[in-house]
Order: C-alpha cells, then sequence, then structure tokens
C-alpha cells in the first residue's frame, strides 16, 4: 500500500456548442459517466469540488449534487480562471491524501456560448460623461487600447514576440503549431472543430492579434469533464478491472506568479509554468524525456510555444527546433495536444482541466481510439489561468 | 456636435504626472526597490509595507508587442501595443504611436523608444484627459 491517489473513472462531454442544455446538464452528463466509467456510485463519493468561472458564485456544486444525488457530502465551488479544472481535481486530491476521503468527485463545466472576444464587454470603450479617476492606476477613461491591451489574444501574443525576440521564432513557426494542433482533432470526435488547415490557410486567416490569426486561437466552447479518484487503499480491495484501468496521478501542483519586474503589467505565463513543472517531475521521479504525450495549455499558439520550453520539452531557448523538427506531431518523439489542443478541442474555461486528464488517462488505458499514442505509460497534462494560476499533472499507467 | 472647450486638463492615470516634461512616477518599494505603477497596499516582492516615489526614466526598450487587429467594441484597431523596459529601471506598457500619438501599426522588439503624450479625450464638462505613448527613438523603425 502507498499513499498515492488515482484516477478510477473518468468522462468529458464532447466540447462543442449546447444552447439547448444549461450547465448542470452538461455537470450532470459528465459527473454520472466518470461514476459509472469508475463502477461506483454517487452514494461512495465523500468529496465534490466543481469547477466553473461563469458560474463561480452560482453554487454549482449543490445545484450538481441535486440533480445526481444529495448525499450531504462536502462541495466545493472552485474558480481559478483557466486553472479552474485542475484546481477543482486538486482539492479532491488534497482530500484524498489528507485521508479525509477514499473517493472523490471533480468536475470541472462551463457554457460560454458565442460570446466573441473573451472579456470583450468588459474591456469595451465606454467614456464617462464626467472624468473622475478610479481603480488603482486612477483611470479617468477606459485604459484598453490606449496603453496597450489587457485582452487575452493580444496577452498570449506578447508572450509569444517576447521569446520570439529572445530565441528565435517565425510567423510560419507559431503558424506550425496551429497545423498540428487542428490536424490532430481530425482524429479525435469529442472536439469541437475537426478541420485541417494547410499552413498556408492559417497564415492567410483573419489577424487576430500579431502573431496569432485566427486558427491559432481557441474558440469558446460548452462542456463539461469529470474524474473520480480514489486512494491506493480503497483501490487495492476493487476489482481486477478496477485495478487495471486505474491511472495513477504521481504528481499533483498547482503554483501561482512569483513577482517579476515585468508581470505588474504584463501577466507571467512562464515562471509559474517551469516551477510546476520542476516540482511536478521532482514528485513523479521521471524527466521530460520520459513523458509519451503532453497535454499542454495551448489557448493560442503563441502559449503552446513558450510551454514547450517552460515545460522543458525543448532545450532551453529550442521551441522553433522543436517545431522543425515535428517533435510534437502525434508520430514524434513527444506527442503535444494530440486532442486537438484548445485550439480544436475548444476551451470551456472550468472544463479545460479536467478534460487533459481525461484525455492523457484515456491514452494510458489504451482506449483513445483513432487517435491512441501505441503503448503510452507516461503523460503530463498542464493549463494555465492568467493572474495567474498554473496546474501541471504527471499521470502514468497501472502496472496491474 | 461641437467638441466641449477644454477647461482642465488631467493625465489619464495617475502614475502620470503632468507639466513641462511629463513623467511617469512609480511606487518603490523601501524594502527592495520593485517598481509598481498601481496603488500598493505592499510589495508583492518583499511583503514590505512603505513605498516613495520615483520619477522613471522617459526613455526605454521594447520587450514585447502586439499589433491589436479584432478589439473590443468602441476601441479603434490595429493598434499597437508594447511592453517597455524603462532605462533606469520599471516595466510599463503603453501603445506604440508617432510623436502625436497617431498609432502606428507594428514594432520591433528591442526598438528603442521614447515617451510622448497626447489629448486622448475631452469629457462633457471640458476636462481634457492626456495618455502617454512610446514612439521609436529613430524615426523609420519598426514600420
Amino acid at each position: 500500500m502507498s499513499d498515492a491517489v488515482w484516477i478510477l473513472g473518468a468522462h468529458m462531454t464532447r466540447f462543442s456548442r449546447y444552447p439547448h442544455l444549461d450547465t448542470i446538464d452538461l455537470a450532470a452528463e459528465a459527473a454520472f459517466g466518470a461514476l459509472d466509467d469508475a463502477g461506483v456510485t454517487m452514494a461512495d463519493i465523500a468529496v465534490l469540488a466543481t469547477g466553473t468561472m461563469y458560474e463561480a458564485s452560482g453554487g454549482i456544486a449543490q445545484r450538481l449534487l441535486k440533480q445526481v444525488g444529495q448525499t450531504g457530502v462536502p462541495a466545493y465551488n472552485v474558480a481559478n480562471a483557466c486553472a479552474t479544472g485542475a484546481s477543482a481535481v486538486r482539492i479532491a486530491h488534497t482530500h484524498i491524501k489528507a485521508g479525509e476521503a477514499e473517493l472523490a468527485l471533480a468536475v470541472g463545466v462551463e457554457q460560454m456560448g458565442k460570446v466573441g472576444l473573451l472579456g470583450g464587454d468588459r474591456m469595451a470603450r465606454n467614456d464617462a460623461e464626467r472624468f473622475e479617476p478610479s481603480g488603482r492606476d486612477g483611470a479617468v477613461v477606459g485604459i484598453e487600447g490606449r496603453l496597450g491591451t489587457l485582452m487575452m489574444p493580444g496577452t498570449f501574443a506578447q508572450a509569444g514576440t517576447d521569446y520570439a525576440h529572445r530565441h528565435g521564432v517565425s510567423r510560419e513557426q507559431f503558424a506550425m503549431v496551429a497545423e498540428k494542433n487542428h490536424a490532430h482533432s481530425a482524429l479525435n470526435p469529442l472536439s469541437q472543430y475537426r478541420t485541417v488547415f494547410s499552413l498556408d490557410e492559417i497564415l492567410a486567416a483573419e489577424m487576430i492579434a500579431y502573431p496569432n490569426t485566427k486558427p491559432m486561437c481557441c474558440p469558446t466552447s460548452d462542456g463539461a469533464a469529470a474524474v473520480v479518484l480514489v486512494s491506493d487503499a480503497r483501490l487495492q480491495r476493487m476489482s481486477l478491472e478496477q485495478r487495471r484501468r486505474a491511472v495513477k496521478i504521481s504528481a499533483s501542483v498547482l503554483t501561482t506568479d512569483p513577482w517579476t519586474e515585468s508581470a505588474p503589467v504584463a501577466h507571467d505565463i512562464n515562471t509559474l509554468t517551469r516551477r510546476a513543472a520542476d516540482q511536478a517531475y521532482e514528485a513523479a521521479g521521471i524527466g521530460p524525456s520520459d513523458l509519451d504525450l503532453v497535454e499542454l495549455h495551448d489557448c493560442f499558439a503563441t502559449a503552446e510555444v513558450v510551454h514547450y520550453d517552460n515545460l522543458r520539452l525543448c532545450e532551453e531557448g529550442g521551441a522553433a527546433d522543436f517545431i522543425e523538427k515535428r517533435a510534437g506531431w502525434r508520430d514524434g518523439p513527444t506527442p503535444v495536444n494530440v486532442s486537438g489542443g484548445l485550439l480544436s478541442k475548444g476551451h470551456p474555461v472550468g472544463a479545460t482541466g479536467v478534460a487533459n486528464l481525461y484525455e492523457v488517462a484515456t491514452h494510458l488505458r489504451g482506449e483513445a481510439g483513432d487517435r491512441q499514442i501505441p503503448d503510452a505509460k507516461v503523460g503530463l497534462a498542464h493549463v494555465i489561468g492568467i493572474g495567474s494560476t498554473c496546474g501541471v499533472h504527471i499521470l502514468e499507467r497501472s502496472g496491474r | 456636435m461641437t467638441e466641449p472647450t477644454v477647461v482642465r486638463v488631467v493625465p489619464m492615470v495617475d502614475y502620470l504626472v503632468l507639466g513641462d516634461a511629463p513623467r511617469l512616477v512609480a511606487n518603490a518599494c523601501d524594502g527592495c526597490g520593485a517598481l509598481y505603477l498601481d496603488r500598493r497596499n505592499g510589495c508583492g516582492r518583499c511583503s514590505g509595507r512603505a513605498f516613495s516615489k520615483q520619477v522613471l526614466g522617459t526613455r526605454g526598450t521594447v520587450v514585447s508587442f502586439t499589433v491589436v487587429h479584432r478589439a473590443a467594441p468602441g476601441v479603434p484597431a490595429p493598434f499597437t501595443s508594447a511592453v517597455v523596459a524603462l532605462d533606469g529601471g520599471g516595466v510599463v506598457k503603453a501603445n506604440v504611436v508617432d510623436p502625436d500619438g497617431s498609432p502606428r501599426v507594428g514594432v520591433d522588439c528591442g526598438t528603442e523608444v521614447e515617451l510622448v503624450t497626447y489629448a486622448v479625450a475631452t469629457d462633457g464638462e471640458g476636462t481634457e484627459a492626456v495618455g502617454f505613448g512610446f514612439t521609436p527613438v529613430r524615426a523609420g523603425v519598426g514600420a
């Protein structure tokens, strides 16, 4: 017996747009799916963590319990930007580690609809009739578009041009990342989009925020994902089939951004990812070269490029070389985002950090169908939420 | 519609100090020297609680940029957003503009730039907000 925590069951809805369903419909489908996959019921679950950004103050965990089973267990409503799902999993994980639960359920869900640019309404130009200083910078008018941009496309584009200037990445190389992820998604029936784009089509598409064109930016999405976690002691008492399909969580790490000189004006997505990756590799006792697949937070093509380096998938400064060698393609040495990634699979914010665990676990179980990475034994799932939070999980196939 | 007569001029943000030589003024942590442009309760780097005003340099270097083509509703596009590391310390984000404040499309990382100020808007009572941007020191760079 060890103090390991395992994924016993996992499920995700297809990411899509579901205007005729509500958030609870999606969360319940994922929760029931994960429970069924685990071979347990709500009566077995000792704690629930439900992640959502858009309905974080709406008691979503309690509303979900009213549809799947009001067992009276402690429940948490989790919001942590794009790291929301990973944070919900980490709460479930921590309960088991602490010995407070043997079985825990973590659900991530979001219903975003077709909202256009994330935060666009909040950032819209709407100067007051009478200028009065407000906020922590005493601004008298809206600063978006006047003092640079605070919106997500620009934030992640700037992270890319910074890296490109220091280490050399061409506009074509950034676009090659989107070419890969869209191509991967053609094999994934759970992906919101399954359209293959040529490099020329990606480069010629509408520019959103240089160097990212539209196919280099993730869509908004509706969807949910859930995992059932189990303690090692409880798993030992379960069936051979449950033990065989269980996936070990070898590392579960959450970090926030440390102070850097530029972070007060430009969100740092690098330092906290490097720290999380290093902590995760240390905890799991493995290195980046051991990984059979990686699901990382490609909200924009530029983000995927900097995370090759942050997650140590390439030599320091070597992201362009990693791209040119096609190392991240599904037949390369380090397949990255074989699900299609956020760029094509979609990004229902609260669900993303659970769905990437579903993806990695499904490959480690050998159940990924057409997109299966052969003989996958170890995988890594990464998310980043602006503000900032980074979640890294390392999963390993059961040896039983 | 006629523009209201300007009766008062204010900075767009309070860390811009206007005058004959407009400057950006930061809150510098007394403990570790970390620089911040916003109102502070404490220092994120060292947890210190005391700050002093520090006038920042007017020249610097572009460390990252993007050209925003699809912007928030009502925000004119394209515009160039840049993060600028100022000579002598401090990092600030702003638009890259011509000396008169009109937008420039594109810049290169590493470009030397300098602070410029210009009127951005006037309210219904004639209060004019003056904002700032950065313009390449050598004309024609990064056009």
